[in-house]
């Protein structure tokens, strides 16, 4: 943090330090969390060393246009967790019994926003939870390429296209903004699970 | 939180704690079954992210459950946040890595919509 203390490259550190404020504040909280106790001490000296990250491994800001929405942060948080259950158990069971191993397919899923934030979400829920994983993901266009582990469990490229496009649905709701939302052809007071036929249609328009 | 009565509280936070190891220790069992017996790459690699995933979060969440300090608990959140943050992503990579070196059997994968022709045409 010493080098060539030029007026105005202090007073760019300055500004990245406190535009990424929350950066800082999620480093000192690890920082705490590790050493188990909170004193003053420790809050301090996670703040210090979050500052130092913050300035020594300079990150692009995130440009996110969203806001958060408890009601359906819950039901993507219970969902994925009721997921995650179903997928490990089942992920599990087909390791563990006897036969050949199921059929694996690629699955080509065209999200409905390529913001970089949501793009990212959806990739390592959708990961974690169907029998899914992203093997590529093209940020320009929104593309997810999707392995499967057992493709007719999971009722064929349609299905997968489906369920993928649901949990991209449930995480906007958690976290974009209206202007997203409208844009996606979201309707606000919708429900998740009611939104059945809204998936088929992109899955029209891939079958070129 | 130490100090809670040793009565039924405690008994149910054991037998919890208990239940939550043996379906933990079952997860990753099955994972690290799975990892010996899928035949490909990318196979493997759902066994690391999903089974092993909820296999330690149950494991940890047994611990928090039998030590029940809060310094310990919130090392526990962290390990389970930075595991559901990390696996899915180290997946990623070496999947994808494995993909675009050619060590994945792209026969055996029906239906493949990952032809080189069908990226990128329509937009």
């Amino acid at each position: 943090m010493s080098p060539p203390p030029s007026r105005r490259g202090v007073r760019r550190r300055l500004r990245r330090l406190v535009g990424q404020w929350p950066a800082l504040l999620i480093l000192a909280t690890v920082w705490v969390l590790l050493w188990g106790d909170l004193s003053w001490a420790n809050a301090l000296a996670g703040l210090g060393l979050g500052a130092v990250v913050v300035l020594a491994f300079p990150l692009p800001p995130i440009r996110a246009d969203g806001r958060f929405r408890l009601v359906p942060a819950c039901v993507l948080a219970g969902r994925f967790v009721a997921d995650l259950v179903v997928a490990s158990f089942e992920v599990a069971f087909t390791a563990l019994r006897p036969g050949p191993p199921p059929q694996g397919a690629i699955v080509r899923v065209r999200l409905r926003n390529p913001d970089d934030v949501f793009l990212t979400l959806t990739a390592v829920l959708s990961t974690l939870v169907p029998g899914s994983l992203v093997v590529e993901a093209q940020r320009r266009t929104g593309i997810m390429f999707l392995h499967v582990l057992d493709i007719e469990a999971s009722g064929g490229a349609a299905g997968v296209r489906r369920d993928v496009l649901r949990l991209e649905e449930r995480v906007l709701r958690a976290f974009a903004s209206d202007d997203v939302l409208a844009r996606c052809d979201l309707p606000r007071p919708g429900r998740p699970a009611d939104e059945a036929p809204r998936g088929g249609r992109d899955d029209a328009g891939e079958e070129s | 939180m130490t100090d809670v009565e040793p009565g039924t509280l405690t008994a149910v936070a054991d037998v919890a704690a208990a239940l939550c190891l043996l379906a933990g220790a079952f997860l990753t069992f099955a994972a690290g079954m799975g990892v010996v017996r899928f035949p490909s790459l990318l196979a493997r690699m759902h066994t690391v992210t999903k089974p092993q995933v909820l296999g330690l979060v149950l494991l940890l969440l047994a611990l928090a459950l039998r030590v029940r300090s809060w310094s310990a608990v919130a090392m526990l959140v962290l390990v389970v946040i930075f595991q559901l943050v990390t696996a899915p992503v180290a997946a990623h990579l070496v999947g994808r890595a494995g993909f675009r070196t050619g060590k994945v059997d792209e026969s055996e994968l029906r239906p493949n919509e990952m032809d080189p022709g069908a990226v990128d045409d329509d937009r």
